[in-house]
């Protein structure tokens, strides 16, 4: 009787996810018909089941590490010693006419970094003596110097970073892989987002659902209080009391059901047994004694200062481990209009450690060439220096420059010891193989399993997709 | 000297070759092959078209492709002679060949002319048989036994139709509760329900709903849906996303115009063009706030221009999608490639918001005029004599000296330039006060100049320290003396600016690409405004014109769908041809006429749907009809529907007890978890919950900070407020779940439902009583018997709160039966 009253449920819920997910037609229904212990029940009958891509992907989870505020590439990851030869120099007006600026003025003279490069690996991947850590996966790793888009401010090139557009309202580049994907996680939720430093420009906006299903929102992770939030049991209510409301809540959920035969009780149902497995599965995620002291260590943990970014590194593999499909470290910020020279040298010092680590882990576990791991900011920095104090030596810094500038991915299907793109002498323009944010994008996207034009979604009238009506894959960018 | 000579022979030659090169013989076949497949009748890509002459001599968006007489300097030849990918035409497919492009040129050379015949050809009225752009008429509901109402009659007709039968009418206790959620978003009372179910009168419901509808709660629940379409704030949004103070007082006109029933095209001028009004007011120009819910970028190096723009484009898509049910957005960058809206129809329709300026004004509450006005001879006097002590002119002045030179000469003074930059984003105007002189600047712009120099002291660099330390003083004692002077609410409105220059197209989308000017002006598919010098006013007043096809049938769909769960129209933010068609198109056109033709009563509409006999069946399932109806479009039954985000709160609130019922008023921020706030840009937003009373009012009033929203109503589907929401969607997540057993605010409500029911049942009746409080029903003996057990199994732990707890997290406490 009872297996036939599923049976039931679920046949229309067929329908009813069809309706939630707006008619992603074959792919979300075409899985979740095909998918394996199905029958079982109405415990994973919900829009994040996992699901099928396009094509087999190399991927199965991404960790963004999302630097906020727009990394200097000429400080990090594309070297240009031609800088010094022009330092001081005003830049020709023929240069600085083609760049919008916002506090640096078109007389604006040439900054040359004062960082030193060196060579890692067999690939000999050059990188910046501030990212140390980082610079020892040089051979897994993929440094793409010609990245650009056209967004000048934050909050809008995060948008055009994470949503495809300019525009607000549509969804996260996070919220289409859980869309497309579905979670592994049957105790956690499929897109989790931390964060470390001082917020960002976009907030929640950067992990938004959009116009998708609120299902499909970036869940916060959460560095003090409940991990999740609303995560623990109220004040002065036992995990036995909290079990017996669980319990309570159920039956009379089914005595509603039985009544009025509506199936969303039985989703209903669901959720909740899916909170109170979260309710254990978030402690036993952000406990990390278990971990070994070389691991705690690795990621720095036991140093202040790399401790808040390196706790969420770990976390970010553990994740991984969970069956978490994406999840974003956002760290903010790195946007050094002044102070260069301490600024980002304190960006490096809290986040390189953690970056390297994380890379190195999860290759160690066996985990990367699973997880796609990228790294970068919504675009980059002049090579003109913005100054706002003359009277403090120190002053220099570099403006908001999309035109050209460095991320790195590892893993997850990207061909690792190589640099794509290049830019001209000076750092100002790209002069080889352009990447622009809908490329990366489409690449991602890829690596997952999914041709980035065919993920779509039907919203007032028209067929949505993360790349809007742009975008292509990298060849070379894959392994 | 030979070679050039040369070369000038060649070419006169050839010249004179082709010079016979005649419209309609050499040109015309050549364009009508090669170009009009993207600029001919079905479609004119960049507002270019060659299939109508006069037009295709005046060009398209980026202006005129055809110089006569200077082929060369033809953009039509450009574009077909240019070997950049992006810009050459057409843009796939084999180029033009030598002949082909040689027989343009030499007709332009010629000067372009084309017969007399074809120039005067008119040029033909767009038109469509889209069912949405057909005028509206009263259909008569057909002849069906057994219906009570129109609305009944056609759905009835339908059921019979596909041989169906509707579902009885749900129970009395179920429809108390249903009209209630619906009409006030707030759940009946046990006093409530006890007087309902007692009432036999053949018109008790009709009463009820009537009362109801008096009831001033019934404007707050409506006031959130058209909130959604506006996607009102209390914060900017983007990077710094400032708190918008006085940003409730458009919220409260909402609630105040729908509590009034205001005819809705009463409702609709106002909002669009309260500045414009003869009979203008304070109140008609807080209506305008209606336009100001965009959000403003004060990042520190936004270009003002590009912000500028974003909004404009918001507004108009929004009034779109509010009146029009259109999706105009699209037309930014190019013609809409569905619906009958051209690119200039989008530019034209945003020419009305563009020549308007944002403004701040005075907007004093009932009470608060007279004690401003008392302090404020006293605080005036105060804030003369401390500029004055701390000699704030001589350094304002010379501040200002610096910030004009930086307007004038950027890049001279590094440090003034950042300072003017930040200042233009975060003043309104900032430049245009700075070139005044100081006599010129009204008193609000003196002021603000004053304020924002003081405040920002330390952003002066190189000023000496005895000077920066005077300014540091000064601010000090002027916030001081701000604290004591009551300044009135003020209100963010919309005022004409006839200043403003023409409106132009802007090529793709671009902010920073003007095309050909334009005229404002509504959709040419749509019937004509019949002005070319229309201003908002008669863009508000075509809103609510009889001939105007959509704006009815629109917002007699979106109420519908309130109730039902789902519009007749589906996707009531799209009654274009990529949107759903009505389920009963008859149906519809019957309430948007009604609605039209009997003065625009919301509260008529509502009363003409929630007494229909299809609004109140029952909403059980119907097993045999889940196969063919699963999404209920026939309306043989009711639907269950999960509340709103605000209502889950609300009703909570209500049936514990704690609900502050007061309407209106500034926003509040009732108890969050820790941190939420510390995802905003450098943390800047504080979350200071309210304390007292402010803690337990409705959701609308709850404090919507853009980049950090209130969660529970984030977790619950609220719309995050930066684009028209037209309808919600409504997920079901294990957050939701969470929210509900583990959230403080929900724990509260659970102890205090369990206060209520033992301070107000006798010891044997508690289970019941807080069951009847959480669901306005009697409990089942099952459900008894369920809630004994886990009393039992609470023993010692608060059981009672165990069991409230209990009953709001059940999915019938959450949905609207």
């Amino acid at each position: 009787m009872r297996d036939l009253r599923d049976f039931q449920i679920l046949r229309s819920r067929r329908k009813l996810l069809h309706e939630m997910a707006g008619g992603v037609g074959a792919l979300a229904l075409g899985d979740l018909f095909a998918r394996s212990g199905y029958a079982a029940g109405a415990k994973r009958s919900d829009p994040l089941a996992p699901k099928a891509s396009h094509f087999p992907g190399k991927a199965k989870s991404v960790i963004f590490l999302f630097m906020e505020g727009g990394p200097s590439q000429m400080d990090l990851l594309d070297p240009k010693p031609e800088l010094k030869k022009y330092h001081g120099q005003a830049a020709p007006a023929s240069i600085t006419s083609q760049l919008q600026l916002a506090f640096t003025k078109p007389n604006a003279a040439i900054l040359a970094s004062a960082r030193e490069f060196k060579k890692y690996g067999q690939s000999g991947l050059e990188f910046s003596d501030w990212l140390p850590y980082t610079a020892q996966n040089a051979d897994d790793m993929c440094v793409v110097r010609s990245m650009y888009s056209e967004a000048f401010n934050h909050h809008p090139a995060q948008l055009m970073l994470f949503t495809g557009t300019q525009q607000f309202g549509r969804p996260t580049m996070g919220a289409w892989t859980i869309y497309g994907l579905g979670s592994e996680s049957e105790s956690l939720p499929g897109f989790v987002v931390l964060s470390s430093g001082v917020g960002t420009s976009g907030g929640a906006t950067n992990f938004s659902s959009g116009f998708l299903p609120s299902t499909y929102q970036g869940t916060q992770l959460r560095s003090s209080g409940d991990p999740i939030l609303y995560l623990s049991n109220p004040q002065g209510v036992s995990g036995r009391g909290q079990k017996a409301v669980f319990d309570a809540v159920k039956d009379l959920n089914q005595a509603k059901l039985d009544e009025t035969g509506d199936e969303e009780i039985a989703a209903r149902m669901a959720s909740y047994e899916l909170a109170y497995r979260m309710q254990t599965a978030g402690p036993e995620l952000t406990d990390l004694s278990k971990e070994s002291p070389e691991t705690m260590e690795m990621y720095g943990i036991n140093d202040e200062k790399t401790k808040q970014f390196g706790t969420n590194c770990l976390l970010a593999r553990r994740l991984v481990e969970r069956g978490v499909r994406y999840i974003m470290l956002m760290d903010a910020s790195w946007d050094s209009h002044t102070n260069l020279n301490t600024k980002l040298k304190e960006n490096c010092a809290k986040t390189d450690r953690g970056a390297g680590a994380l890379i190195k882990d999860l290759k160690q576990r066996g985990l990367l060439d699973s997880t796609l791991v990228v790294w970068g900011g919504e675009f980059g920095r002049t090579p003109v220096s913005e100054i706002r104090n003359t009277a403090e030596a120190d002053n220099a810094g570099r403006d908001h420059h999309p035109m050209a500038y460095s991320m790195w991915l590892a893993g997850g299907g990207i061909k690792g010891g190589q640099v794509v793109g290049k830019t001209d002498d000076l750092g100002f323009f790209i002069t080889e193989d352009k990447v622009h944010v809908h490329d990366l994008q489409a690449t991602m996207m890829h690596c997952l399993g999914f041709d980035h034009t065919r993920l779509t979604y039907r919203f007032m009238g028209r067929d949505f997709r993360l790349t809007d009506i742009h975008g292509n894959v990298v060849k070379k960018m894959l392994a | 000297m030979r070679v050039i000579a040369l070369l000038v022979f060649a070419s006169s030659v050839f010249t004179a070759a082709v010079q016979a090169a005649d419209y309609v013989t050499d040109v015309q076949p050549v364009l009508r092959r090669r170009c009009s497949g993207c600029h001919g009748a079905a479609m004119q890509n960049n507002g270019f078209r060659v299939d109508h002459a006069a037009s295709m001599l005046k060009g398209g968006y980026s202006g005129k492709a055809i110089e006569p007489g200077k082929a060369d300097e033809s953009l039509l030849v450009k574009r077909v002679t240019s070997d950049k990918k992006e810009f050459q035409m057409p843009p796939a497919g084999p180029r033009l060949t030598a002949a082909e492009v040689e027989a343009v040129k030499a007709w332009i050379a010629a000067g372009a002319k084309v017969p007399e015949s074809l120039l005067s050809q008119p040029l033909p009225r767009r038109q469509s048989d889209h069912w949405a752009f057909q005028p509206l008429k009263k259909p008569v509901p057909p002849q069906v036994a057994g219906a009570r109402s129109a609305i009944d009659a056609f759905v009835l007709a339908r059921l019979s139709k596909e041989g169906v039968a509707g579902s009885p009418e749900a129970s009395k206790a179920t429809l108390l509760r249903r009209v209630s959620l619906d009409l006030t978003g707030l759940p009946p009372t046990v006093d409530e329900i006890r007087e309902f179910l007692a009432d036999t009168r053949p018109d008790a419901y009709e009463r009820l709903v009537d009362r109801l509808l008096e009831s001033p709660h019934y404007g707050e629940r409506w006031a959130r849906h058209w909130l959604d379409l506006a996607h009102y704030a209390d914060s900017d949004g983007y990077e710094k996303d400032l708190t918008r103070p006085h940003a409730w007082r458009y919220r409260d006109w909402v609630i105040q115009a729908l509590n009034a029933d205001m005819p809705f095209d009463r409702f609709t001028v106002e909002q669009l063009a309260g500045d414009l009004l003869p009979d203008r007011s304070t109140s008609t120009e807080i209506a305008t706030g209606f336009l100001r819910q965009v959000l403003t970028n004060r990042e520190a190096g936004v270009d003002r221009e590009e912000t500028r723009f974003e909004q404009l484009v918001n507004r108009t898509n929004t009034v779109s999608t509010a009146w029009l049910g259109l999706t105009t957005g699209c037309a930014q960058c190019h013609d809409h490639k569905y619906d009958p809206i051209s690119q200039k129809d989008y530019y034209a329709l945003l020419s009305f918001f563009d020549r308007s300026d944002e403004q701040m004004i005075d907007a004093p509450v009932p009470g608060q005029l007279g004690p401003y006005l008392a302090a404020l001879p006293e605080y005036k006097a105060k804030r003369a004599e401390l500029l004055k002590k701390y000699e704030v002119a001589p350094l304002l002045a010379e501040w200002e000296g610096h910030m004009r030179t930086a307007m004038e000469k950027p890049g001279s003074q590094a440090e003034y330039d950042f300072q003017l930059t930040s200042m233009k984003a975060m003043v309104d105007g900032a430049q245009k006060i700075l070139r005044k002189t100081l006599e010129q600047r009204t008193e609000r712009e003196r002021e603000t100049i004053e304020d924002y120099f003081i405040r920002s002291v330390g952003l002066a660099p190189g000023m000496d320290k005895e000077k920066m330390g005077r300014l540091r003083e000064a601010r000090k004692e002027l916030a001081e003396l701000e604290k004591a002077l009551p300044r009135p609410s003020q209100a963010m409105v919309m005022l004409w600016d006839e200043s403003a220059p023409k409106t132009r197209i802007r090529v793709k989308g671009q902010w920073n690409k003007p095309g050909v000017p334009v005229d404002a002006d509504v959709p040419g598919v749509l019937p004509s405004i019949g002005s070319t010098q229309a201003t908002r006013l008669e863009l508000a007043k075509w809103m609510v014109r009889a001939d105007n096809p959509l704006t009815p049938r629109v917002i007699a769909n979106r109420i519908w769908q309130e109730y039902f769960g789902r519009g007749l129209v589906r996707t009531s933010e799209d009654f274009g041809k990529t949107g759903d068609r009505p389920t009963h198109p008859e149906l519809l056109d019957w309430l948007a006429a009604e609605f039209r033709d009997s003065g625009w009563s919301m509260k008529k509409l509502h009363r003409t749907i929630v007494t229909s006999a299809t609004y109140k069946q029952s909403s059980n399932a119907r097993p045999e009809l889940r196969e063919r109806d699963p999404e209920n479009t026939l309306l043989a039954r009711q639907q269950r529907l999960r509340l709103a985000a605000e209502t889950i709160r609300d009703t909570a609130l209500r049936v514990s007890g704690l609900l502050n019922s007061s309407v209106g008023g500034p926003s509040v921020k009732p108890p969050q978890p820790a941190g939420v706030e510390q995802l905003t840009y450098a943390n800047n937003n504080k979350w200071v919950a309210s304390t007292g009373p402010d803690r337990y009012r409705r959701g609308l009033y709850i404090h919507f900070q853009r980049t950090a929203p209130y969660p529970m109503l984030m977790n619950f589907d609220s719309p995050d407020s930066t684009v028209a929401c037209s309808r919600r969607t409504r997920s079901n997540t294990s957050l939701q779940a969470l929210n509900l057993m583990n959230d403080e605010v929900f724990h509260e409500a659970a102890a205090a439902l369990a206060w209520r029911a033992e301070n107000e049942a006798a010891a044997g009746d508690r289970l019941a009583y807080a069951a009847k409080l959480a669901w306005g029903r009697e409990a089942t003996e099952r459900e008894k018997a369920r809630l004994a057990k886990l009393m039992d199994e609470m023993a010692g732990e608060k059981p009672l709160v165990a069991v409230c707890r209990a009953l709001l997290n059940t999915d019938e406490f959450i949905v609207r039966p």
